[in-house]
């Protein structure tokens, strides 16, 4: 089933598809093992003549094994998440000093991709927004500032195992480390409207060759 | 002495006594299940159009929708063509003119069809079967009493559901459309209508949540007390058969989860009546859209337990009888059910994690909500346990329950994909969801529902439904429910959002194409196999075999009531001497025993 995931081109996105990995074999096998145990118990226990059922009504040694081993399953694989999902969502934790930063603002039925220019400041006469396209070099940190002007959207682009919902009023901050470059799909994942559907932008990953051409285009010297 | 009385005192009664305003529990409870079912056919029926734009996105429907030469050319060549022809000349804004010109589902109206499929079967189908139906039905049979303990709150329930209903319906038919911002109803999209155009619709949605709140809230209060109170003698706690065990914790959790959903959604029809933006910024200050979410999911999750708890309950009631064993671990599937509802209050947050709430919280949560994945487990292995070594009968009703386990195994393990919160923000709003779903309210509680209604329909009605019916329509629902929804966590797993209209809009859903045609016509089947049900339901009613008293041969005490149960129930009030599940006892003749036997007795056969 897995093999239809999107390819993935960030950094952070193995660790996501190892733990999906995990999770896909652990509940595989047990859900194979539980429809084995019901499909034999259905053969081997369907009523016969003159055969009785044996009255039993429980086992607290069972109760108490299949509570553990549920228990101690879950929290190892929650034990495994946790710096995972630090690592994606909790700005302590990003990378300092991004090669990029870009406030995304999602508004009905758009992206809006703002550049501090070469000042670094947004706010100021050199910003550049753009409608749909994201640009950023490849194997490079981007910080995002992701907003909404009017209703919820939510970020999402599967290559890079990455979905934030944009608040209005609101930057939340992600990050990412592309390391293909190519042109990837960002739809919005969260209702937003009659428009919801075909709310789509861009992310273009350049090679840093590409990527200082276009610069150069944007903000001629 | 009373109770004599009480029966003896036997007087016609005036038709709108008996069957519309009846303070009859059994008369209120198939007031609710009819009710339920007409609501399927509503939410069904939503589903496949929504179904239909998915499959062939932009694609007239079939037989309403227009000709290929009549949207090219203006020639009239079938008779659905004659039909637009008229609405278009009409010199008024007809309703299929603006929600589906020329029959093409139009993305407005896509976003009300699934916002009123998923608002209809989560409030007006699965709560009112599995509550309001099967709870007043069975609470009084099974506890061993007259009724319940408020019958006028009783019968205030059902009107306050009807009430609801009709409003629920209008919201179809006013200007600007019904609401289309999800069952969830996030803000700011509901909260303002400048951002979706819906005006009054999304106002009677609130409105007519809450009145149903009020239904529920009547219901739980009515079912707490007659829980409690009103047991037969003999009957203590742990002698409950464990559908009402459900019942009674579904009933406490509907008291203290839905008045939140009130109170929000008080909160929202002022955001847009009074514009007091509780959940929106303005520049001046103002809400938080995620407050909503908060109070939303704060009900939200305790009212999915909602949805399977008394399924839970029925299966267990339908395992145990067909597999003529006691139900494996009693206690613990007790503890197991009180542990749900008391870790369902905690865990909410799961539902938020890609919100923008801080990262943090979804930590805690994804551990509290692996913590209640917990007790599902020992259910599901509680019910193997009951099989293990039993003397299994297929009836029709133990296939629906052996669906309900495996179903719901499934549905619970794709729930820990998405409690892990690096997964789930890949997963999160895409049909992976929609899969879990539909494996937890679909496959769990209405296979329960339709296994129950085939197992008490002979106590309900007197008669049996027809089997050959019911085995065809179970199959059919097997077969084409796993064919729909199974394919939507692969769905999901390639990233295919949910609530987006036309997924060719994307270039990295092109593949998925076929796939969606295909979980389309699985859908058709699926619907229209639940005609058969709904057929052999009402056929039944008035034509299908006499049935004795006791078909089954079952220990609790509903059965021990004459049929058709008489009003008052129970000739003498029953006394109970032993558990629910008292199957295959060594050393007895019979391998049941009601729970009326006294301790001791001679044995004696049957009924
Ligand atoms: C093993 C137990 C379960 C776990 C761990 C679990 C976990 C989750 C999680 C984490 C979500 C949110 C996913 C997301 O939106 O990203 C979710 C959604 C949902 N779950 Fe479960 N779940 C479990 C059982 C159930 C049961 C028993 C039901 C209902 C009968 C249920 C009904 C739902 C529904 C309706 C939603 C989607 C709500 C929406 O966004 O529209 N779940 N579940
Ligand atoms: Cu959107
Ligand atoms: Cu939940």
């Amino acid at each position: 089933m897995l093999q239809w995931l999107p390819e993935n081109v960030s950094t952070f996105g193995q660790g996501v598809d190892n733990l999906f990995y995990a999770i896909y074999y652990i509940t595989l096998i047990t859900l194979i093992l539980v429809m084995a145990t019901l499909i034999t118990f259905l053969i081997k226990y369907r009523y016969q003549e003159g055969k009785k059922a044996t009255y039993i009504e429980g086992s607290t040694t069972l109760e108490i094994v299949w509570t553990a081993a549920t228990t101690v399953i879950v929290f190892v694989l929650a034990m495994f998440s946790y710096p995972q999902w630090n690592k994606i969502k909790s700005p302590t934790s990003f990378p300092e000093n991004p090669d990029v930063v870009v406030q995304v603002s999602g508004k009905q039925f758009n992206w809006d991709m703002t550049y501090p220019g070469p000042d670094n400041e947004f706010g100021t006469d050199d910003d550049l927004t753009l409608e749909n396209e994201l640009h950023v070099p490849v194997n490079a940190v981007v910080h995002i500032q992701l907003t909404a002007v009017d209703v919820i959207h939510s970020f999402f682009v599967p290559q890079l195992r990455l979905k934030q919902d944009a608040l209005p009023s609101r930057f939340i901050d992600m990050w990412f480390e592309a390391t293909k470059a190519g042109r990837y799909e960002i739809p919005c994942a969260e209702l937003c409207g009659f428009g919801h559907s075909g709310m789509l932008g861009y992310l273009n990953v350049h090679a840093q060759t590409d990527y200082d051409a276009w610069l150069q285009e944007r903000w001629p010297q | 002495m009373h109770d004599n009385e009480h029966t003896s005192h036997h007087h016609e009664e005036s038709f709108i006594r008996k069957y519309l305003f009846s303070l009859d529990h059994k008369m209120i409870g198939k007031q609710f299940l009819i009710y339920g079912l007409l609501m399927f056919f509503l939410g069904g029926g939503l589903a496949l159009l929504f179904r239909w734009q998915l499959a062939y996105p932009d694609q007239p429907l079939p037989i309403i929708g227009a000709s290929q030469q009549y949207m090219d050319e203006g020639e009239v060549v079938t008779g659905a063509d004659r039909m637009w022809e008229r609405i278009y000349e009409s010199e008024k804004e007809e309703w299929l003119e603006i929600n589906m010109p020329n029959g093409v589902v139009d993305p407005a109206f896509y976003n009300m069809l699934f916002t009123m499929h998923a608002t209809v079967m989560v409030f007006f189908v699965v709560v009112p079967i599995l509550v309001g139906a099967f709870g007043n039905f069975l609470i009084p049979l099974m506890i061993g009493t007259r009724d319940m303990a408020f019958p006028i709150l009783n019968m205030l329930s059902f009107w306050f559901a009807v009430l609801a209903a009709v409003i629920m319906t209008i919201g179809f038919f006013v200007p600007g459309g019904h609401a289309a911002a999800g069952w969830t109803g996030y803000a700011p999209l509901s909260s303002d209508a400048q951002w979706t155009g819906v005006e009054w619709g999304q106002i009677l949605w609130g409105l007519s949540l809450f009145v149903q709140g009020l239904s529920s809230l009547v219901g739980s209060i009515n079912y707490i007390t007659t829980i409690i109170n009103m047991r037969a003698p003999g009957m203590t706690f742990f002698r409950l058969p464990l559908v009402i065990w459900s019942l009674f914790i579904v009933a406490i959790l509907l008291l203290l989860a839905f008045p939140v959903l009130s109170s929000a959604i008080v909160l929202l029809v002022f955001d847009r009546l009074a514009g007091t933006t509780f959940f929106t910024t303005t520049a001046e200050g103002g809400g938080d859209p995620l407050l909503w979410q908060h109070l939303f999911w704060f009900f939200g999750h305790p009212e999915v337990y909602i949805l399977i708890l008394p399924g839970m309950g029925i299966a267990s009631e339908l395992v145990a009888v067909f597999s003529r064993k006691p139900i494996f671990g009693y206690r613990s599937m007790v503890y197991a059910m009180i542990a749900i509802a008391f870790l369902g209050w905690i865990v909410w947050g799961h539902h938020m994690f890609q919100s923008g709430m801080r990262p943090g919280l979804g930590s805690v949560f994804m551990t509290t909500t692996m913590l209640i994945a917990v007790p599902s487990a020992i259910k599901t292995f509680n019910w193997l346990g009951t099989m293990f070594k039993g003397s299994i009968r297929f009836t029709t009703p133990m296939l629906h329950a052996i669906a309900f386990v495996s179903m719901f195994v499934i549905g619970g393990l794709s729930g820990i994909y998405m409690a892990n919160t690096p997964v789930d923000i890949f997963i999160h709003d895409t049909y992976y969801i929609v899969a879990h779903i539909h494996y937890v309210v679909f496959g769990g509680s209405l296979f329960a529902v339709f296994g129950g209604i085939i197992f008490w329909f002979p106590k309900m009605y007197g008669r049996y439904m027809n089997d050959t019916l019911s085995k065809i329509h179970f199959w059919l629902t097997f077969v084409a429910f796993n064919c729909t929804f199974f394919p939507m966590h692969i769905l999901g797993v390639g990233g295919h959002m949910r609530r987006i209209s036309n997924p060719m809009q994307y270039e990295f859903l092109q593949g998925f194409e076929g796939m969606n045609i295909f979980i389309t016509m699985s859908a058709f089947t699926l619907g229209f196999a639940q005609l058969i049900l709904v057929f052999n339901f009402f056929w039944s009613i008035f034509r299908g075999k006499v049935a004795e008293q006791n078909p089954w041969h079952v220990n609790t005490l509903e059965w021990e009531a004459p049929t058709p149960v008489p009003h008052g129930n129970f000739g003498q009030i029953p006394t109970v001497y032993r558990g629910p599940y008292e199957y295959s006892v060594p050393d007895e003749e019979d391998d049941w025993i009601p729970q009326t036997r006294p301790e001791h007795a001679p044995a004696t056969g049957g009924d």
